[in-house]
């Protein structure tokens, strides 16, 4: 597909760092604000959505790569089974950073406060793995349906 | 004639649909709230964060989580291999 | 009858999907269907936790003294959120390569050529 006019490549430039690091936001503070990892993961995809359309598909293939999207979905999926794994002194999926001390474990104040970052346990670094997966897993889709629309194109003139 | 019996079954099962719409309970009151009573209380004090919706999702149902990214990563493995054969 | 509108609205959801699905030839129209179907049941899914003069169930600023709306059904809507995702990307994409193979979208036609 052809890419679009001048003015939406320059909005477009100056646009998609805001979105991701948006998206970023919304993951990382999911244990305190509504958002989590599904919801700030499609929001940061949205960014390499806008990239595709406004460059067109032969153009953003130069430096939105597949592979390396490939790889973090992977990490992403494998790391959420590790954080599952490493709580298995009492039993699967086993909150043992929750009120401990020790990386995410301070005790919030019981009823209305606002938000202590420190708190939550296991919960921000499950919400950093699957924000990581469902971001690659969207950013694949969208590239490989881009490039298979080329490849399905009858020929117009034979 | 399998027109007519499309569009009789087609009429039976929205009607269906409508009626039992309207004679629904009355909306917003729900009648046993025992489970979710008990997790607004505790999931504070067990779960160290505000978010009660995200300790659900990834603390006391967590298995449900693991299943749905699951799901997600064979869906991105069926498209892949789909689209296989493409040569430039 | 005015105050049960949610489920109405979901009823017009299903049967519109349902409708489309029945009577429609084209590929992307029947996979416009199934999204139908799925986005009605989600909204049923959410509709049925609600509680009459009660806010979100966060505690960061919340106002005091309220109570809070069931969370359970908004934990099962982000799942089924997801897996409507998945279904919706493969259809799609098996309908593109229907339409490498065969050069039509239209089912009719795509059942008599068999080759």
């Amino acid at each position: 597909m052809n890419g679009m006019s001048k003015i939406v490549k320059t909005v477009a430039n100056f646009v998609y760092g805001f979105i991701i690091i948006f998206g970023f936001y919304i993951i990382v503070h999911g244990h305190l604000t509504p958002g989590g990892g599904f919801q700030g993961g499609a929001v940061a995809a949205s960014a390499f959505a806008l990239v595709l359309i406004s460059y067109g598909s032969v153009t953003s293939q130069k430096f939105l790569k597949k592979d390396i999207f490939s790889l973090f979905e992977s990490l992403g999926l494998t790391l959420f089974i590790l954080l599952a794994f490493s709580g298995l002194g009492i039993t699967f999926f086993y909150n043992f950073l929750a009120n401990s001390g020790n990386w995410f474990g301070n005790a919030t104040v019981i009823g209305v406060n606002s938000g202590d970052m420190n708190t939550g346990g296991l919960i921000p670094l499950m919400n950093i793995a699957v924000g990581l997966e469902v971001l690659s897993a969207l950013g694949v889709i969208v590239l490989i349906m881009a490039k298979g629309a080329e490849f399905t194109k009858k020929k117009e003139n034979s | 004639m399998k027109k007519i019996i499309f569009a009789v079954a087609f009429l039976v099962f929205f009607s269906f649909l409508m009626v039992s719409a309207i004679n629904m309970r009355t909306f917003g009151e729900p009648t046993v709230s025992e489970m979710d009573d008990y997790f607004i209380e505790n999931a504070q004090k067990e779960t160290g964060a505000n978010n009660v919706v995200t300790s659900i999702v990834f603390d006391y149902r967590g298995f449900d989580t693991l299943g749905e990214a699951t799901v997600l990563f064979t869906a991105v493995v069926g498209i892949v291999a789909l689209f296989r054969g493409v040569k430039k | 009858m005015i105050d049960n509108l949610p489920y109405i609205a979901v009823a017009l959801f299903i049967g519109l999907g349902i409708y489309t699905l029945m009577y429609k030839k084209n590929l992307i129209k029947i996979a416009i269907g199934v999204c139908l179907i799925e986005n009605g049941v989600n909204l049923f899914l959410i509709t049925l936790g609600y509680r009459k003069g009660a806010i979100a169930p966060i505690y960061t600023m919340a106002p005091s003294g309220q109570s809070m709306v069931l969370p359970t059904p908004q934990a099962l809507t982000l799942t089924s959120i997801v897996i409507g995702i998945a279904t919706t990307a493969l259809i799609l994409s098996v309908a593109m390569m229907i339409y490498k193979h065969y050069g039509t979208l239209d089912t009719d036609e795509v059942r008599r050529l068999r080759g």
